[in-house]
């Protein structure tokens, strides 16, 4: 395994007095507006970090209520007319005894959404208490939740796929319900919340900042 | 307390928590970490930019091929229906939904695509040694910030999902299209994991002449 050599102990790039390039990792002179490598705009800190992950967080939060009352599938065949929620589908799929099934559309579309909102909240908190407990597992959680974000998408493609898929006239057809949409929106706005957020202020709380923010 | 710091370009900053270290070449195969956060900084791979290039041009091939094909096809009570992925993301083309229809549209078939163009675009010059195109640089950072918002591998799990919730109301027949989605899913996770965007930004920067 390889490892890169501190340079004089641990330092950061902002208290040798540099800024790095977060795309490139290529250092420079602090006040440097771009990166020489790769033109990409260099920022220190971003100092809206918080107002940002705080705003988009909201606009997540909203729209899974919504998604989680309103159908998110209209099935029509011969007999009936149905409407499922998220949650309804899951008991369906159990009915059904799709239990893997179930498991993974529960897990995308509800404990996901609920574990990011939650993670997010306490990440936000903590940099703005500027607390420097737990930053090793603070780091794991913030890693975790960008990566697992995504995922929650599962059951907005499978809506897609069975409205596309279902379309045999009258003996039975499955359309999009309005959830659809506001669920999308929700992992979306918590997409662009968990990524506004700048994981070197989790790094920033047990360091003197002479310059603060 | 200032101390002396190696040149500039020596030295490497974690994108993920600002810690600098001094960059060093690596033995093959290895990758180096952030040693306060663990993040991974870099990985050496020997003539990975033509490795990552070939991965490139096959998942476009395979992703205009997924788009073209019959995807699923059904069959219940005589009736019978064939649906691509453009007729997926046709489905909320009603009213509400379009724009949904929209974003799945983007997510599935266009930033996918866009990602793998760029990433075309930008190495492939680079892979005969040769200067790389104007724009290169903006193209690679293109490619590296659509990464989470290409979906192509959560999309085919999302069929998976809905063929077992359907199995049991028709006969679900699997077109060519749908093996050609689960290649580029494939292709794209091998390519994504050798890309070491330390090396390749270097490599864009340094001009050959």
């Amino acid at each position: 395994m390889g490892s890169t050599g501190p340079s004089t102990g641990l330092i950061t790039a902002r208290e040798a007095g540099l800024v790095a390039c977060q795309r490139c990792g290529q250092v420079h002179v602090i006040n440097t507006a771009y990166c020489k490598r790769c033109d990409g705009p260099l920022r220190s800190r971003d100092t809206q970090s918080l107002q940002k992950v705080w705003a988009f967080l909201l606009a997540g939060m909203i729209a899974y209520v919504p998604a989680n009352i309103y159908p998110m599938l209209l099935t029509n065949t011969l007999v009936d007319h149905t409407e499922s929620t998220i949650v309804g589908g899951v008991v369906d799929l159990i009915h059904h005894g799709s239990f893997g099934i179930a498991l993974i559309v529960f897990v995308a579309s509800v404990m996901i959404p609920i574990g990011k909102f939650v993670a997010i909240i306490y990440l936000a908190l903590s940099v703005h208490n500027r607390s420097s407990d737990n930053q090793h597992e603070r780091h794991k959680a913030y890693e975790v939740v960008e990566f697992i974000g995504r995922w929650s998408m599962i059951d907005v493609f499978v809506v897609a796929i069975l409205s596309a898929l279902v379309q045999l006239n009258t003996v039975a057809t499955i359309n999009p319900g309005i959830a659809a949409l506001s669920f999308a929106l929700s992992v979306i706005f918590t997409m662009l919340s968990a990524q506004s957020f700048d994981s070197r202020l989790i790094w920033d709380a047990d360091r003197t900042n002479n310059d603060g923010h | 307390m200032p101390q002396p710091l190696p040149p500039l370009d020596d030295l490497v900053a974690c994108h993920q928590c600002d810690t600098l270290h001094v960059a060093q070449d690596l033995p093959e195969n290895a990758r180096a970490y952030c040693q306060r956060c663990g993040a991974v900084m870099m990985t050496a791979q020997s003539a990975s930019i033509a490795r990552i290039l070939s991965l490139a041009m096959t998942a476009f091939v395979m992703l205009i091929a997924a788009i073209s094909f019959p995807f699923l096809s059904l069959d219940a009570n005589g009736l019978h229906n064939t649906t691509s992925v453009i007729d997926a993301v046709l489905a909320f083309n009603d009213g509400y939904a379009f724009p949904l229809a929209v974003a799945v549209a983007f997510f599935i078939i266009v930033i996918p695509l866009v990602r793998l163009g760029a990433l075309i675009y930008a190495l492939g010059p680079l892979a005969r040694d040769q200067h790389p195109h104007a724009g290169a640089k903006h193209a690679f950072g293109l490619a590296e910030r659509l990464r989470p918002w290409s979906m192509a591998e959560i999309f085919i799990v999302g069929v998976t999902v809905a063929l077992i919730k359907v199995a049991g109301l028709a006969a679900v027949t699997i077109g060519p299209a749908f093996w050609a989605f689960a290649g580029v899913v494939i292709v794209t996770v091998l390519k994504d994991q050798m890309i070491c965007r330390y090396s390749i930004w270097e490599a864009l920067d340094h001009q050959p002449d």
